[in-house]
């Protein structure tokens, strides 16, 4: 397990360092100015600007200290935010938006695991088609439609909760109900269908057998066989639930990172665009490895470290 | 597919307004503040909290006077700082620190100011120094500040020298700016040549003074939040984390000079960066004030009290690059001009109260002895599809084609494409045999591409940052840093150049000069294509009065606004 946790880990750099390497070519390929007010600079006061930022060294060089500050964890200023370092800038905005995307997963998860137990439990009855329906709409409208109903409807005519901001848990209310739709969708969808093929399967017909109740079958003995490729799934949903959502985010007036980071792209903040895109890049091969792990805890005949030789 | 998830949306949407409306009845309107409560008391602001909540659609960039480059920054710099003169209630700029009108030397060129007794908020007096200080800093290539040389250059004496040298990374001496510090309460401030709105410029969030103590002991921390700034205005900062926090709070400062005036005692602020949500938060009650309104939300509160409306000195135009050899010709660009019907794109496209515009300097923006700048010409180029059309004729056979193709750079906003589109199947139909590509991309691209002039036709707008037309006109002369299209009239710079220099003193002449500079653009050589001058529209409590709304620099002042009583 070590061995096998420390190759994964050397990989994981790996995997960072070309990222980090392909991100910082690609954006000098991007075209387009750093600079907001670059229709009124002359010539001469931009070559001023570039200096300052160093963007009028040659690329290797410019290639060169970015790696020296990275390794060092400094991810530069922002070209928008004035002296804003990026680090602060994310290690700021990262709390809401992982707060957000956590309380969508586990409301999505639990609330679609539960709808597809029951609509597996109940196939071809009201349950079962309920159920279904819901997760047809999770799936097929987009969030920022809840939201706005939400929004519009729990929070400007019922004044159930507010309409926007982050003040608080009342304010994570609209927002995560919003987002949790996705989940629900597809954590109902999965555990649907693989809950019919495990019920179906000897042993569950043993259980039955011997006189397990209805809830010993379906959390004791089904639910485990039927996470497995829900955890599949579910891991890099988490990773894209957390590290923000463009649209809630907007629409709630949240300051969470998924906004940012698109902004970031359209006005050309290099370090921004930067700085998000590692943070992305090592959440995900982190789920990764964590997903793979819950494998074996899940399932103790799945090995890690390639089996028992 | 498509369709049956757009029946479900509406399924859906239907269902939740019918369950909801169903539950919502009784309390619609608590806590809102409906216009009607306010009237009564038209006044009234005894025992009435003056607090104002408000939305911006963005953070702040950056408080450091030097630094700031939008209308966000300059917004809260002009609420918690203050420099030689401010721009009142009527948009006028008028003495602030500066104490009285200057002396002013013979040639126009020397101006002294004396200071009045103001207070940073550290207990420490706004001296001379501070202007010095903050204007070498805004100049100092080091700093690299967008907005420093290019309000000082060509105006301050000495500017474009430090600036020229900064670029070269030659030696530079920032002492050579043209400011002085007399004394303590004396500025001495030369020109480069004489400036017709000297106040304007001075009035500038760019030419506030800095206390110089304070800025080197915080270093790079300088106004990176509310703790690391000094202010000498209406207002100071209470909270504000940081240049990206979307939640600030500013207090009335009291010891600002003029503290009696300001009655808000305090103003929150959030960022709301959708339309949609920052009328809701106004409908929910949350907010006193959204940020500008998308155009599709105006026609909802069309004649609703609570929306307030104005022309904004903003005008939109087609830029055409007069190296290309067809844009060169005088005929193509006069049935581009004409070609499109703008009133048509404002009514129906835009919807916001945006009007079309046959000019390029807007109205409502400088008037003289209360006459507007549009009174004398009005409209020079108007859309007329059939002279557009013989234009067009004549100046395809100049060039000897019978058709063309020309590619046009415009933004990659739902707003922008649908106005590009528009005039894209209006200048096609009108004028047969042109094609236009479209180009549609972001706002750093286009900036990028119109720099290297890498264009045909493009769409872009420009709004000023002084009550001066010359903010509009100096912007088409020869090589100007803005032209970027190659258009070139002799007679249009020899006009524009004496409106910047000898008739500079002579308001009258200036005016006149630069209304034929426009006439002769426009109307001799269609240079640009004018499109709209854009309306803005917010949702504000009628409880809520004396808000200052500029065109140029800062958007708001808070300076004189009041909460009046509800019953």
């Amino acid at each position: 397990m070590a061995k096998y946790l420390l190759k994964r880990v050397l990989y994981m750099f790996l995997t960072l360092f070309i990222i980090a390497s392909l991100t910082f070519f690609l954006m000098k390929i991007i075209p387009g100015t750093p600079f907001a007010s670059a229709n009124k600079l002359s010539p001469a006061q931009m070559e001023i600007m570039k200096a300052k930022y160093g963007l009028d060294q040659p690329v290797p060089v410019q290639y060169a200290k970015y790696l020296g500050n990275l390794v060092q964890g400094d991810l530069g200023v922002s070209f928008q935010f004035n002296n804003r370092s990026v680090t602060d800038m994310i290690v700021g905005r990262l709390g809401p938006s992982m707060q957000l995307g956590a309380q969508a997963m586990i409301l999505g998860t639990i609330v679609g695991i539960l709808l597809g137990i029951f609509a597996a439990l109940r196939q071809n009855t009201w349950v079962d088609y309920s159920s279904t329906f819901i997760a047809v709409l999770g799936k097929s409208i987009p969030n920022f439609v809840f939201a706005g109903l939400l929004q519009y409807y729990i929070g400007v005519k019922l004044g159930w909760f507010p309409v926007l901001f982050w003040r608080g848990f009342e304010y994570t209310i609209l927002p995560t109900i919003a987002l949790s739709m996705l989940p629900i969708a597809i954590a109902a969808r999965f555990m649907r269908t693989e809950m019919i093929e495990v019920l179906g399967s000897d042993y569950i017909m043993l259980a039955k057998a011997k006189g397990a109740s209805f809830f010993e079958i379906a959390f004791k003995h089904a639910l485990r066989n039927a996470l497995i490729p829900l955890v599949t799934v579910l891991g890099p949903l988490a990773i894209s639930l957390m590290t923000g959502s463009l649209v809630i985010e907007k629409i709630f007036a949240i300051p969470g990172l998924g906004e940012q980071f698109v902004a970031s792209i359209t006005l050309n903040d290099y370090p921004v665009i930067m700085g998000t895109t590692l943070l992305f890049a090592v959440l995900f091969v982190v789920i990764i490895l964590v997903v793979d792990i819950l494998y074996g805890i899940i399932d103790p005949r799945i090995r890690l470290s390639g089996g028992n030789k | 597919m498509k369709k049956s998830k757009f029946s479900l949306l509406l399924i859906l949407t239907l269902v939740f307004s019918l369950i909801l409306s169903a539950c919502s009845g009784g309390n619609d309107d608590a806590g809102e503040k409906t216009p009607d409560d306010g009237e009564g008391t038209s006044g009234e602001t005894a025992n009435v909290p003056q607090e104002l909540r408000m939305l911006d659609s963005s953070a702040i960039p950056t408080m450091d006077t030097v630094l700031a480059e939008g209308s966000t920054s300059f917004t809260y710099i002009n609420n918690v700082g203050e420099g030689l003169y401010r721009l009142d209630q009527n948009h006028k700029p008028v003495p602030a620190l500066a104490d009285g009108e200057p002396e002013i030397s013979d040639d126009n060129l020397v101006y002294t100011f004396k200071l009045i007794d103001s207070k940073w908020s550290n207990g420490e007096p706004v001296t001379a120094h501070d202007f010095v200080f903050a204007w070498q800093r805004a100049i100092d290539p080091k700093t690299a500040s967008p907005y420093g040389p290019y309000m000082m250059g060509g105006k301050i004496k000495g500017a474009e020298a430090i600036t020229a040298a900064g670029s070269k990374k030659e030696p530079y001496d920032v002492t050579t700016l043209g400011v002085k510090a007399l004394d303590d309460k004396t500025l001495e401030v030369t020109l480069e040549k004489p400036i017709a709105y000297w106040q304007d410029l001075f009035a500038f969030p760019t030419f506030y003074p800095q206390n110089q103590k304070f800025v080197e002991e915080k270093g790079d921390a300088y106004a990176s939040n509310a703790e690391n700034l000094l202010y000498n205005g209406p207002f100071v900062m209470e909270t504000w984390e940081s240049t990206d926090a979307e939640e600030w709070v500013l207090t009335k400062n009291p010891n600002y000079h003029n503290a009696d005036q300001v009655k808000l005692e305090k103003i929150t602020v959030n960022v709301v960066k959708d339309s949609n949500s920052a009328v809701n938060a106004f409908e929910a009650g949350e907010t006193d004030m959204t940020g500008l309104l998308s155009s599709d939300l105006v026609p909802a509160y069309e004649g609703d009290e609570r929306m307030l409306s104005w022309m904004e000195a903003t005008v939109f135009w087609i830029k055409m690059n007069q190296k290309n050899e067809a844009l060169a010709n005088v005929n193509i660009r006069k049935a581009i001009a004409m070609g499109f019907n703008k009133e048509d794109l404002a009514a129906s496209i835009l919807n916001n109260g945006s009007v079309a515009a046959n000019y390029f300097v807007p109205k409502d923006f400088v008037t003289l002895d209360g006459e507007d700048f549009r009174e004398k010409h009005g409209d020079l180029i108007v859309f007329n599809a059939e002279e557009a059309k013989k234009y067009w004729e004549t100046g395809l056979k100049e060039l000897g084609v019978d058709k063309l193709e020309l590619r046009y750079l415009g933004g990659d906003t739902e707003a922008a494409k649908k106005t590009d589109a528009y005039i894209k199947n209006q200048l096609e139909t009108n004028l047969p045999g042109l094609t236009i590509n479209l180009e549609s991309v972001p706002f750093a691209i286009r900036l990028e591409r119109d720099n290297a002039m890498d264009y045909d036709l493009q769409f872009a707008g420009w709004g000023p940052d002084y009550g001066n037309a010359l903010s509009f006109t100096d912007l088409w002369i020869t090589d100007g840093g803005s032209n970027r299209m190659g258009y070139s009239n002799k007679k249009y710079d020899q006009l524009i150049k004496d409106a910047q220099g000898k008739l500079a003193t002579d308001d009258k002449a200036q005016w006149e000069a630069q209304q034929e500079a426009e006439r002769i653009m426009l109307e001799e050589d269609a240079g640009l294509a004018p499109v709209y001058q854009r309306a803005a529209n917010i949702l504000l409590n009628p409880n809520v009065k004396g808000l200052a709304i500029y065109n140029y620099g800062p958007d708001y002042s808070f300076q004189w606004v009041t909460i009046e009583g509800e019953e």
